[in-house]
C-alpha cells in the first residue's frame, strides 16, 4: 500500500495524521507544501488534487482524501490491528465517534482559525472565533466532565478512537491562541492522557511530557 | 534619549521582497505606528506612516524600512552575497513578547534538549560546554564563540546526530545571526537569521532568513524545518514573564551557561536600548 501526505509542519489537521500513522506504525510518505509564506496548497498542482485548497491531502492506494476524518477512519479502519481506534464493531460506541469526528471541524473553525490569525495574522472576524472557541472548550470540557464521573477517560469510551484524535490537536494548541487550559481541568486531564500514549508524536506548541522520564530512561 | 527614541534609528524588516504585487496594500504596525506599504514594479514597497513617506531597502529577502531620517546603517551579512548558497526566506510568524525576548531566545543553547528535542538537541546531552562571548568594539556587535552542541538533526541536510558548531552575532537589538556548521559541507558555516519587526513594545513580528548550502532539499523542505523549531520556541516566549526582557541585573538569575544572554542585555543597556526592556515595578 502507499500513502503519500501533503503535510504542513503548523497545521493542526496535518498533524492529526501524524499523530495517528504514528500511533499505528504506519509509514507514508510525506510531502511538504509550502503554505506559508508560499501559499503553495493554492497552486495550479495542488488545486487539482484538492479543489478546495486546503491541507492536509492523503493520497492512499486510489483515494484522495481531502477530509481529515475520512484520513483518519481510513488509517485505523486498514492499519488498525486492534480495532479499537475506528470501533466498527461496537455499536454503542460507533455513533458517538462520528459525533466527536463532527464536533472536531467546529475546534478548527473556531480555535483553528484563531490561531491561524494570532500567528500568521490571517484576516478573520476575531471576536466570533474567540466565542467561538471558548464555546466549543466549555462543550467538551463538560463532556469530558461527565465521562470522568462515569470512569472514563476517553471522548467515547474507555480506550482512544479517532475521535479523541481529531478533538486533540486544536485543543491543546488553544494557548497559541491567546486561550489558556486553567479553566478546563477535565479538558487538561484528557490532554495529558493523550500526551502519554506510547509512541505519541509532537508538534510545535505541543510539547514532550519530559516530567514522565525518569533517570535511567523508562517511563515510572 | 528614551528606548523609543533609540529605537526609532533602525532598520525594520516589514515584509518579504516580492511579497506585494504592484499596486497591492498591506498595512502593518512599527514602534507603535501604523504603517502602509504599497507594492511597487521593483519588488519593494512604498512606505508611509500618518500620510509621511519613509525611507525604504531591499536586503536580505526583505524590504526593511525606518522611521528615522538619519539611521545607522543596516548591519552587512557578508554570506548574503556568496555564490552558491541558497537564500531562504522563512514568511512571518507573530509573537506576543517583547521583540528582546525573541532575540535573547534565539541566542540561547541550554533549552534545545527540552525545547527542540530530537532535533537541536537531546536528553542527556544538555550541557553547555564553556564558550567565549565578546563585544566586537569596532563594530559594536555582541558575538558568541566556540559554542559545541550534540544536536540529533541540526538542518534539514543532517543525516545523523553531529556535535554542531555555533558563532552568534547580535549586529543590531532586534536583530540576530548565527553561523552553524554545515552538515554536507562541515568546512562551510550556515547562515541563519532572525530579523525582528516591533510592532510595540510587547508584540512582534519575526522573520527569519537563512543562507544555507543545500542543493537538495525542497524549499518547502527548508522553510517548513525552519518554521518548526521557532513555533516551537513561540508558547515559550509567550509565557515568560516578565513580558519585557529585564536588562538590570537583580531581576533575573542567570547561569553560567546564559553568557551571551547576559552579554545581550549588558549591550542593550549601555546603548540605551530599552524598547521592550522590563525597566522594573
Amino acid at each position: 500500500m502507499s500513502i503519500t501526505l501533503y503535510n504542513y509542519v503548523l497545521s493542526g489537521n496535518c498533524y492529526k495524521v501524524r499523530l495517528l500513522a504514528k500511533l499505528l506504525d504506519i509509514t507514508y510518505e510525506s510531502v511538504a507544501i509550502d503554505f506559508h509564506p508560499g501559499q503553495e496548497h493554492k497552486s495550479a498542482p495542488l488545486l487539482k488534487l484538492n479543489p478546495a485548497g486546503t491541507l492536509p491531502i492523503l493520497v492512499a492506494d486510489e483515494n484522495i482524501f481531502t477530509e481529515t476524518q475520512a484520513m483518519l477512519v481510513w488509517l485505523a479502519q486498514n492499519h488498525d490491528t486492534s480495532g479499537t481506534w475506528w470501533p466498527v464493531n461496537n455499536s454503542d460506541q460507533i455513533a458517538n465517534v462520528v459525533q466527536w469526528l463532527g464536533f472536531s471541524s467546529r475546534l478548527s473553525a473556531t480555535i483553528g482559525e484563531l490561531r491561524l490569525n494570532s500567528m500568521l495574522n490571517k484576516a478573520i472576524d476575531v471576536d466570533a472565533a474567540k466565542q467561538g472557541s471558548q464555546q466549543s472548550l466549555r462543550e467538551l470540557e463538560s463532556h469530558l466532565c461527565e465521562q470522568r464521573l462515569k470512569g472514563l477517560q476517553w471522548l467515547t469510551g474507555n480506550n482512544p478512537t479517532v475521535a479523541d484524535i481529531a478533538c486533540f490537536p486544536y485543543t491543546a494548541l488553544s494557548p497559541d491562541a491567546g486561550i489558556e487550559h486553567d479553566e478546563y481541568p477535565s479538558i487538561r486531564s484528557w490532554l495529558h492522557e493523550l500526551r502519554s500514549l506510547d509512541n505519541f508524536l509532537t508538534m510545535p506548541g505541543i510539547h514532550e511530557l519530559h516530567e514522565l522520564k525518569s533517570i535511567d530512561g523508562k517511563t515510572p | 534619549m528614551s528606548g523609543y527614541e533609540h529605537a526609532l534609528k533602525y532598520w525594520y524588516p516589514i515584509a518579504m521582497a516580492n511579497e506585494l504585487a504592484e499596486g497591492q496594500t498591506k498595512h502593518t504596525q512599527l514602534l507603535g505606528n501604523d504603517i502602509v506599504l504599497c507594492g511597487n514594479n521593483r519588488g519593494s514597497a512604498d512606505v508611509r506612516t500618518a500620510g509621511k513617506p519613509l525611507l525604504v531597502q531591499s536586503d536580505y529577502g526583505h524590504v526593511w524600512t525606518t522611521l528615522s531620517d538619519d539611521p545607522h546603517p543596516l548591519f552587512s551579512i557578508p554570506e548574503a552575497s556568496e555564490h552558491g548558497r541558497r537564500f531562504v526566506p522563512c514568511g512571518v510568524v507573530r509573537v506576543s513578547c517583547s521583540p528582546l525576548r525573541a532575540v535573547e531566545n534565539f541566542l540561547d543553547i541550554a533549552h534545545f534538549p527540552f525545547v527542540h528535542t530530537g532535533i537541536l538537541g537531546s536528553e542527556p546531552h544538555t550541557e553547555v560546554y564553556k564558550y567565549d562571548v565578546n563585544i566586537d568594539e569596532t563594530a559594536d556587535e555582541v558575538f558568541a564563540t566556540n559554542i559545541k552542541f550534540f544536536q540529533p538533526q541540526a538542518s534539514k541536510s543532517a543525516e545523523g546526530g553531529i556535535e554542531t558548531e555555533y558563532i552568534y552575532r547580535v549586529p543590531a537589538p532586534m536583530a540576530a545571526v548565527l553561523y552553524k556548521t554545515c552538515p554536507p559541507k562541515p568546512e562551510y558555516l550556515d547562515v541563519i537569521a532572525l530579523f525582528v519587526q516591533p510592532l510595540d513594545e510587547e508584540t512582534c513580528d519575526v522573520w527569519p532568513w537563512m543562507a544555507l548550502y543545500d542543493d537538495t532539499s525542497s524549499m518547502a523542505d527548508l522553510i517548513q524545518f525552519q518554521q518548526l523549531i521557532f513555533v516551537q520556541d513561540r508558547s515559550i516566549l509567550e509565557n515568560q514573564m516578565p513580558r519585557r526582557l529585564p536588562i538590570d541585573p537583580g531581576h533575573e538569575i542567570p547561569t553560567k551557561a546564559d553568557l551571551t544572554s547576559i552579554a545581550y542585555r549588558r549591550w542593550l543597556k549601555k546603548r540605551g536600548a530599552y524598547y521592550g526592556a522590563f525597566e522594573g515595578i
